[in-house]
């Protein structure tokens, strides 16, 4: 497979904040005590997809992202980190790094993605059809089991306004209708002319686009090059693609620039492409695309495909506080099961009580780690401390009567005696001093809470 | 008999009714339109012959098989024929179906029958649960009684659910978008898990311009929605008893789909929920137009209908013996041995064929007499026709006692409704529809009816008329009789479509042009352009549009009919014209037409590309030179022309603000070319002498322009005086 992929890590996120800082930009954001961005590259790695571009929003985050990488994979991954300006949008950061790309196709992972759908099946449906671009949908994600995710859940019934509409061919294998999140506040309005191409649309509402898009490589720097205003993969380009799938302006021009370039030969070599894709679709018939196209000879169309992974898999972004407490709650529990090879990866060894304790670390006396926890190497935890639906990190000091529910405490954290602990983040070398109540709270790296206090629905950061 | 069971059935139902109830139809022997016009102004569509078989004979067949045990045919135009021919039918006296005939003379939409069946329906209340509605134009072999199961069950368990609506897969043309009946490409949304009706959309306004629209809600309500558009209607509905309350309820429902399906998805007080099912391998259909009369033939003869085929025996008609090819001949068919028959072909009883015809994929009826040398391809030639020699008849209906006179010619498309004649060597141009009745001069309110007042005996006008017409000879040549029906306006294009002539090659050639120039217009951007796909795409969603949108939606409107004058050339007082019906649709003054042609004039001089200032001003002059008809058109009064000014100064400030330095220069432009007068400016420059210094910027910029103007009148004044003196 001629692939180079492309993760987008972003930068420091203000969606995240203060969970990210200097030293932590969103890529590194530990889920389950793991950098996010590892499940991404593992996620590849798993697909033999190895020649890998992260792309890094500001020169900071891109050095401390790519120290990251070198310590942590450069010997299994051939990665290159590109920094580019902040704020440039996804289409733009693409754009910048144009010069990088040299492959047939292209595959734009976002590098905040937890997930176990393998993007290798993203980029074999790409090719299979030679498609234009191929966007990956999964189900809403389900956040954890029942009893866990019972949180988690309500939220996303209370937050409607953010789904995607989708329109599928009935084969459920072309894209023919997108709309994002801010135009799903108004009207769905439907092209009739790929409509009628179609016969027939299936429209998706509990459908997301998953941030992970085959392009062909031609197409998108055709597309970034035309319209120097789109900012954004998935609001601009990728709903412009689809809407010019039936009269496609970048196709025709590459056929042309493909011909010019080398002749008959490469020609013969498309045709052949194109018998064969419809061989490996299992096509029964020719797409719809193609009938379209022998209807009315004139047109030139590209295909945009889906891939739409199966509802049991796994997929969520985390782009926003509530993401990284659902994700970091999910993974650990999935771990065992999605994440199979993690445990003995990490050298966790896996309870009976379906939790995960290193090994390394110690716990007092009468104290609890309930089911779906992590607890990091060399942590402590003292005495009567109660531990639930939480992740711990490397190195931190609990003290005794602390109680934690639904939060995640990152590396080297301090806990006071007899604090109390519910849906929170604490971020790396924070301390909490005694006896302090934290409820939907979130707390900055090398932040110190006071004794005492009791907070609620708080963000404690340095201004 | 009939009788008899009738008293004896309501006794027993009426206390049954909760055990079992009977299987019954409702069937509307009347279509409610003139698409088979003039041959219905004769004969109700239902009794006209369908493969030599009256249409409502397939569809009571249909309905007897089907284990329908009554039915009540509405009857309204011709109501008279169609209840004589029931009476003499064998459907009188079938052991398996009563046929009851409720007769209406007011009706005139479907809904008004229905109404009118609810009214008499308090009385008899003879309709005792769920029905079948249909028309008298179906042809079909579907099963119904699974299908009623079904919606009994879904009613057991859903109150809502009112009504079940058979769908069948055809997937409408990509060039004419139109189903292989003729009828236009229809738009819906179905939930894929319980099969509910979300959205239904005829798509009337036709081509594949603009989009469908659905609404914010539905997508909120449903995960997921299958938008079909390759479903056909087929007009054959299960509905409840409320549904005919509802018709009573709502006065202003008249047609079934536009109307009723219409009204209860938009409706979610009453919550009313219609259902759909897909029939897969039977089949349905509705005799439509001729198009669908056409196609239907075929498929009959094709045999996708059977047992309703020309060799079985179904409801009264003499079944004819099947060869070859799909060649159906009557026995006693008299065949010249040099005439060819085609595959595809019906031949009815009593027919005779001369020497060297010609027949192919045609249907010929019983008692014709064809001459020598005749052509007939893709025709229907109904009974007791007479062709003489030498005639060539394609793609073209010939009602029953037609006479063709020798060497006559129908171009395709032509309908010849009963008992013309058509006169030696006569060319009956293609798509022309002739009749013995003049065409009613001015379709009125009524034009929905087939046949307006039917009581009256049509037989005695008819032979009156034609007596008439021969004296007075024809417009089918000098020995012919009949009237050639003009295509009224709207309907002009339209022809071709719904025509029994397959459409030719360079129409369709001619929409795919179309087509292209219209995606080039479109371009990428979302926003329509021409005037009229605005307003249909609007037309769904802003009916109650305030006013302040008003303006802009008109503004853009001008402005699509502007641009689309300069690219087509259009004259001037086509363009008043186009832009007066806009006004008077959006109710605005001429003041905002001005305003509005000024602003698209502008923006067209903007859109040109241009390097200098200096070359924006010989566009933009140039433009109002060329246009200033159009302009000086809404420009009469002071009033108007202040606007324009002040519409100049508006687009400086915000739209378009490379004019902004041009502005005085433009201002003269127009004063030169009599677009704006001197008062204009005059008081214009009054106006605006109080405003801020923000808004005085353009007005500081023409000072010298106002001070020459002034100086100028001052003069004029004095040669006037002068003059006087």
């Amino acid at each position: 497979m001629d692939f180079q992929v492309v993760i987008l890590a972003g930068g420091f996120s203000s969606n995240l904040a203060p969970l990210v800082s200097k030293e932590v930009p969103k890529a590194l954001l530990p889920v389950a005590n793991r950098p996010v961005l590892s499940y991404v590259l593992d996620l590849l790695e798993s697909s033999n997809l190895k020649d890998l571009i992260v792309v890094v929003e500001g020169e900071d985050a891109a050095l401390t992202v790519g120290g990251w990488i070198s310590s942590a994979c450069v010997d299994r991954l051939h990665v290159e980190v590109a920094a580019v300006a902040e704020n440039v949008g996804t289409a733009g950061a693409l754009k910048a790094i144009a010069h990088h790309l040299t492959a047939k196709d292209i595959l734009i992972v976002s590098g905040d993605i937890v997930s176990d759908i393998s993007p290798g099946a993203v980029a074999a449906t790409h090719t299979r059809h030679d498609a234009a671009v191929t966007a990956m949908l999964c189900a809403e994600p389900v956040s954890g089991p029942a009893e866990s995710g019972g949180a988690g859940g309500k939220d996303k019934i209370k937050k409607p306004a953010c789904y995607d509409i989708i329109g599928l061919d009935s084969s459920k294998q072309f894209l023919l209708y997108i709309a994002t999140g801010v135009e799903v506040k108004r009207d769905t309005r439907l092209k009739k002319s790929i409509l009628c191409a179609a016969g027939k649309m299936e429209i998706r509402s509990d459908l997301v686009d998953s941030h992970i898009y085959a392009f062909k490589r031609s197409v998108l720097q055709e597309v970034l090059e035309q319209k120097p205003t789109f900012r954004c993969l998935k609001q601009d380009v990728l709903p412009y693609l689809v809407r010019t799938q039936l009269r496609s302006d970048v196709f025709s021009d590459e056929k042309a620039v493909e011909e010019n370039g080398s002749g008959h030969g490469k020609n013969n070599m498309q045709n052949n492409d194109g018998v064969s894709s419809q061989i490996l679709s299992n096509a029964f018939l020719p797409s719809f695309h193609k009938v379209y196209e022998s209807g009315l000879d004139i047109r030139k169309t590209h295909k945009c495909c889906v891939y739409i992974a199966d509802e049991s898999k796994y997929c969520v972004r985390l782009n926003s506080i509530q993401a990284f407490m659902d994700v970091n709650r999910d993974v650990s529990c999935f771990l065992i099961n999605v994440i199979g090879d993690a445990n003995h990866l990490s050298g966790y060894s896996f309870s009976a009580h379906h939790n995960i304790v290193h090994p390394s670390a110690e716990l007092g006396s009468k104290t609890t780690v309930g089911p779906h926890c992590m607890l990091g190497e060399g942590s402590q935890v003292g005495d009567k401390c109660n531990v639930k639906r939480s992740v711990i990190g490397r190195h931190c000091r609990i003290g005794s009567n602390v109680k934690v529910v639904n939060s995640v405490v990152m590396d080297h954290a301090t806990i006071g005696d007899g604090c109390s602990i519910q849906g929170s983040v604490i971020c790396s070398n924070a301390q909490l001093q005694e006896r302090v109540a934290l409820r939907d709270c979130q707390v900055e790296a090398g932040y110190v809470v006071f004794a005492g206090g009791e907070h609620k629905g708080e963000t404690f950061a340095r201004k | 008999m009939g009788a008899q069971k009738k008293g004896g059935a309501r006794v027993s139902d009426d206390s049954e009714e909760q055990s079992r109830q009977r299987l019954q139809a409702i069937l509307l022997a009347d279509s409610f339109t003139t698409k088979f016009r003039p041959v219905t102004l004769e004969r109700p569509k239902v009794l006209l012959p369908l493969v030599n078989v009256p249409m409502i004979d397939y569809t009571l067949a249909w309905l007897e098989s089907a284990g329908i045990e009554e039915v009540f045919v509405f009857c309204c135009a011709h109501s008279t024929q169609i209840i004589d021919y029931l009476e003499t039918s064998e459907w009188r006296t079938h052991p398996n179906l009563v046929v009851r005939t409720i007769e209406s003379h007011k009706s005139i939409s479907a809904g008004d029958a229905l109404r009118y069946i609810y009214e008499q329906q308090t009385e008899t209340s003879q309709i005792q649960g769920d029905f079948v509605l249909v028309s008298g134009d179906t042809v079909s072999n579907m099963p119904l009684a699974d299908l009623i199961q079904e919606h009994r069950e879904r009613k057991k368990r859903d109150e809502k659910a009112i009504m079940t609506m058979v769908i069948k897969k055809s997937k409408p043309s990509l060039i004419t978008h139109q189903s292989r009946l003729g009828t236009d490409q229809l738009f819906i949304a179905v939930d894929p898990l319980t099969k509910q009706l979300l959205h239904y959309e005829e798509d009337k306004v036709d081509h594949a311009r603009g989009s469908v629209c659905l609404d914010k809600s539905l997508m909120e309500s449903n995960p997921s929605v299958l938008l079909y558009n390759d479903m056909q209607d087929c007009y054959i509905d299960i509905c409840s008893p409320e549904v005919l309350s509802l018709f009573e309820d709502n006065f202003d429902y008249q047609h079934l789909r536009r109307h009723f399906v219409k009204g209860v998805l938009v409706d979610d007080i009453m919550g009313y929920k219609i259902f759909t099912h897909e029939i897969g391998s039977s089949y349905a259909a509705r005799v439509d137009n001729f198009r669908s009369y056409d196609t239907v033939s075929k498929d009959i003869i094709q045999r996708w209908t059977y047992p309703y085929v020309p060799d079985i025996n179904f409801g009264g008609n003499r079944p004819v013996k099947l060869g070859r090819q799909g060649i159906y001949r009557a026995c006693d068919v008299v065949q010249s041995r040099s005439a060819v028959v085609g595959a595809s072909t019906v031949v009815g009883y009593g027919t005779k064929i001369g020497n060297g015809d010609r027949i192919l994929n045609s249907v010929i009826g019983n008692g014709c007499s064809i001459g020598s040398n005749v052509v007939i391809e893709g025709s229907y030639i109904w009974n007791n026709v007479t062709i003489e020699d030498g005639c060539e008849i394609r793609n073209a209906i010939v009602c029953d006692g037609v006479r063709i006179r020798a060497g006559a010619v129908l171009e395709p498309g032509v309908v010849l409704s009963f008992k013309v004649v058509v006169g030696r060597d006569f060319v009956v141009p293609a798509y022309s529809k002739v009749s013995l009745l003049q065409q009613p001069m001015k379709e009125d309110s009524d034009e929905e009816l087939e046949y307006a007042d039917s009581s009256s005996g049509t037989a005695d006008r008819l032979s009156g008329l034609s007596l008439e017409m021969e004296s007075k000879g024809s417009e089918l040549g000098p020995d012919g009789a009949g009237y050639i029906w003009e295509v009224c306006e709207g309907a002009h294009d339209e022809e071709w479509k719904h025509s029994v002539a397959p459409i030719p090659e360079d129409k369709l050639a001619e929409i795919t042009q179309a087509m292209d120039d219209y995606d080039d217009m479109e371009d990428e951007s979302v926003v329509p352009t021409s005037g009229e796909l605005k307003s249909d795409a609007d037309s769904i969603n802003t009916d109650v549009n305030d006013p302040c949108d008003d303006y802009g939606y008109f503004e853009k409107e001008v402005e699509g009919t502007f641009l689309r004058a300069v690219e087509e050339g259009i004259k001037v007082e086509l363009g008043v014209l186009e832009i007066n019906s806009l006004r008077l649709s959006y109710n605005m003054e001429s003041a905002d037409c001005a305003g509005a042609i000024f602003y698209s004039m502008m923006k067209l001089a903007v859109d040109t590309p241009h390097s200098s200032a200096s070359e924006l001003y010989k566009t933009a002059s140039s433009i109002i030179a060329k246009w200033k008809g159009l302009l000086g058109f809404y420009v009469k009064q002071t009033d108007e022309q202040i606007e324009v000014i002040m519409k100049f100064e508006e687009m400086c400030q915000e739209t378009a603000k490379e004019l902004g330095p041009l502005f005085a220069q433009i201002l003269h432009v127009l004063y030169e070319k009599d677009v704006v007068q001197e008062d204009a400016i005059m008081r214009w420059a009054e106006e605006k002498a109080g405003a801020d210094e923000a808004d005085k910027v353009y007005l500081q910029q023409c000072e010298t322009f106002i001070q020459w103007l002034k100086e100028a009148s001052e003069e004029e004044d004095e040669d006037d005086d002068e003059e006087e003196d």
